[in-house]
């Protein structure tokens, strides 16, 4: 029984520990039992870097005496959750997944965390992810690659692989992750667990390490559709030290989805799911094609009415995130520099040399060669060429999504890949192929709308991911289409 | 629009990275590969729109400009490696070794 206790929903677990029915301590000992046992042996995932067992199961002791003082505000009680490692957490290493960041502890939490905690939530590990967040695969990452649980010849996606693999392989319920440009739609498409990236500003990027600022979100990864709405609920909020959080509206997720499944009439009576022609080109793989148009069936069957779209603009989604991202990289990561942060190269003669040789030896091959590109686009001759005329498709983009979801359409259906995961090494010499798993997640970033993947099928044996995108705040509409539609999928 | 090495190499030395001997045009290779995508936005028809910089729509909020506390868990100076007369002591570079006068 006992190594069950993780494995049950995050509703499950809550209320039997909130109700003392049930020991948080228990369920995080379970937790860590099966990563410690998974991790130490040979067939390792690779999906946790870093973990305080001693310090996991004091606070999931701190976390039963709050349940028995009668504390009532803990809607994760005793869930454990791990956190991708570019977003800090107090008492365990911040390595981003990066030799440069060797031996650095954060000395402050970041608020997803913090809430996490506030909320009953025990952390339980941190996770691996391509280096700095930077990639597609979690091959990229100098504590080496991670594997996916539902096929250990394939990656996990990236770049929060690491987080979708511990809630793929059972040990946590949730996980948090990053998602710049699909980096949590793309892993949990490839290993068969939801991801869902919420509007930007909905949830406060303070303590997650930038990438691409203007693009980064504090995405959730669950089990299911129910598990990620429950986190996301807790993150969720204004906070005052992000500047671009947003003071918005924040209907419960979880109640969306009960109000929705008591209804009398068909659970998705009058929603409209617009399908567009431009994220079902030939290239599609079979399989992935075949999925989509079996949820496509169930959102009928379940009282959806779908519509075909056009998005014309979406062939100018990933050049244009691929000049913005490495152009915000180039900056974002001047700080790791030997000196503010970061390992130091030691018998420097100059600060230029310091700051060279350290960067060059802390910052591996795909992080370097980004930070070059982002640098060139922006420097004198390229910018308006390049980053102008990037930021000027943005908008193209982010007002053609805003057109089309305010034209009745409730929801857009697309795969979240055009191919379900690829084995290691596929885009190894391929400079453009890294970004091209992302090619139907970006768009959600460039404009900031909410969007989930979730499990939609198979194909040869492998998981396939269906994208929803909602109008920008509506996270209520954007789980209560996913909820319905798990559910008709597992009818 | 073609990358040269010299290109790879100004880039470089502009994000303060050092190429191994020979890297540059190998580098300067894949940027090219990787702009040939990038060069397909030039056809995209963005008259009259202005750039966006952002995916939110209201503007970043700003605080008061007053001082307000560091918001740190711990002093500062319990994270600095080393920490004197107010300030974090850092190593010494190797062309400041013998001469005093940068204490």
């Amino acid at each position: 029984m006992s190594d069950a206790l993780h494995r049950r929903s995050i509703a499950g677990i809550a209320g039997d520990v909130a109700s003392g029915v049930q020991q948080a301590t228990a369920v995080v000992r379970a937790a860590l039992s099966d990563i410690v046992r998974c991790e130490s042996g040979p067939d390792r995932l690779n999906a946790v870097i870093s973990y305080d067992h001693d310090a996991a199961v004091a606070d999931a002791a701190a976390m039963d005496r709050r349940a028995a003082a009668g504390d009532s505000a803990l809607p994760l009680a005793g869930v454990p959750v791990a956190i991708k490692d570019n977003i800090c957490t107090l008492g365990l290493p911040l390595t981003c997944g990066s030799r440069i960041l060797a031996g650095y502890e954060p000395p402050y939490e970041a608020t997803a965390v913090q809430r996490l905690r506030a909320a009953g939530a025990v952390v339980v590990g941190k996770t691996n992810l391509d280096e700095f967040a930077m990639g597609s695969s979690t091959e990229h990452s100098a504590f080496g690659p991670t594997l996916n649980p539902m096929d250990r010849g394939r990656v996990p996606g990236g770049s929060s692989g690491g987080s979708a693999a511990a809630v793929a392989a059972g040990w946590v319920p949730a996980a948090l992750g990053s998602d710049t440009g699909g980096s949590v739609r793309q892993p949990a498409a490839f290993c068969g667990v939801v991801g869902l990236k919420p509007t930007y500003g909905r949830v406060s990027r303070y303590g997650l390490v930038a990438y691409a600022s203007s693009l980064d979100h504090v995405g959730v990864f669950g089990r299911t559709v129910a598990d990620a709405a429950a986190v996301l609920d807790v993150i969720a909020g204004h906070d005052p030290l992000d500047a671009t959080s947003v003071r918005a509206e924040q209907p419960a997720l979880s109640g969306a989805i009960r109000h929705a499944a008591s209804r009398g009439q068909l659970p998705l009576q009058g929603i409209v799911a617009g399908v567009p022609d431009e994220y079902f080109p030939d290239w599609v793989e079979d399989g992935v094609r075949a999925a989509c148009s079996t949820a496509l069936d169930t959102l009928r069957e379940l009282g959806a009415t779908i519509r075909p779209v056009s998005l014309p603009s979406t062939r100018y989604a990933l050049p244009s995130y691929c000049v913005l991202a490495t152009a915000e990289a180039s900056s974002n990561l001047a700080r790791f520099d030997g000196v503010r942060y970061g390992v130091r190269t030691r018998d420097a003669a100059t600060v230029d040399v310091l700051w060279e040789l350290s960067r060059s030896a802390g910052l591996g091959a795909e992080v370097r060669r980004r930070i070059i590109l982002g640098t060139h686009v922006l420097s004198a001759g390229y910018h308006d060429r390049y980053y102008v005329q990037a930021q000027r498709v943005r908008a193209r983009i982010r007002h053609e999504l805003d057109d089309v979801l305010a034209s009745g359409i409730d929801v857009l259906f697309t795969p979240t890949t055009p191919a379900p995961a690829f084995a290691p090494g596929t885009h190894a010499g391929d400079a453009w192929g890294s970004f091209q798993s992302d090619v139907f997640t970006v768009a959600a970033n460039l404009a900031g709308l909410p969007a989930l993947s979730q499990p939609v099928g198979r194909s040869g044996g492998l998981p396939v991911g269906g994208q929803l995108i909602a109008s920008r705040w509506r996270e209520d509409v954007l789980v209560r289409v996913a909820a319905a539609l798990e559910t008709g999928l597992a009818a | 629009m073609p990358v040269s090495a010299a290109d790879v190499a100004a880039a470089a030395a502009l994000a303060r990275l050092q190429l191994e001997p020979g890297a540059a045009a190998g580098l300067a290779r894949e940027l090219e590969s990787i702009l040939a995508h990038v060069e397909t936005l030039a056809a995209a028809h963005v008259d009259g729109i202005p750039p966006t910089a952002s995916a939110a729509d209201v503007p970043a909020a700003l605080r008061a400009d007053v001082p307000a506390p560091e918001g740190l868990q711990v002093p500062l100076e319990a994270m600095a490696p080393a920490w004197r007369d107010g300030f974090f002591t850092v190593p010494r570079l190797a062309a400041h070794r013998g001469d005093r006068s940068h204490e």
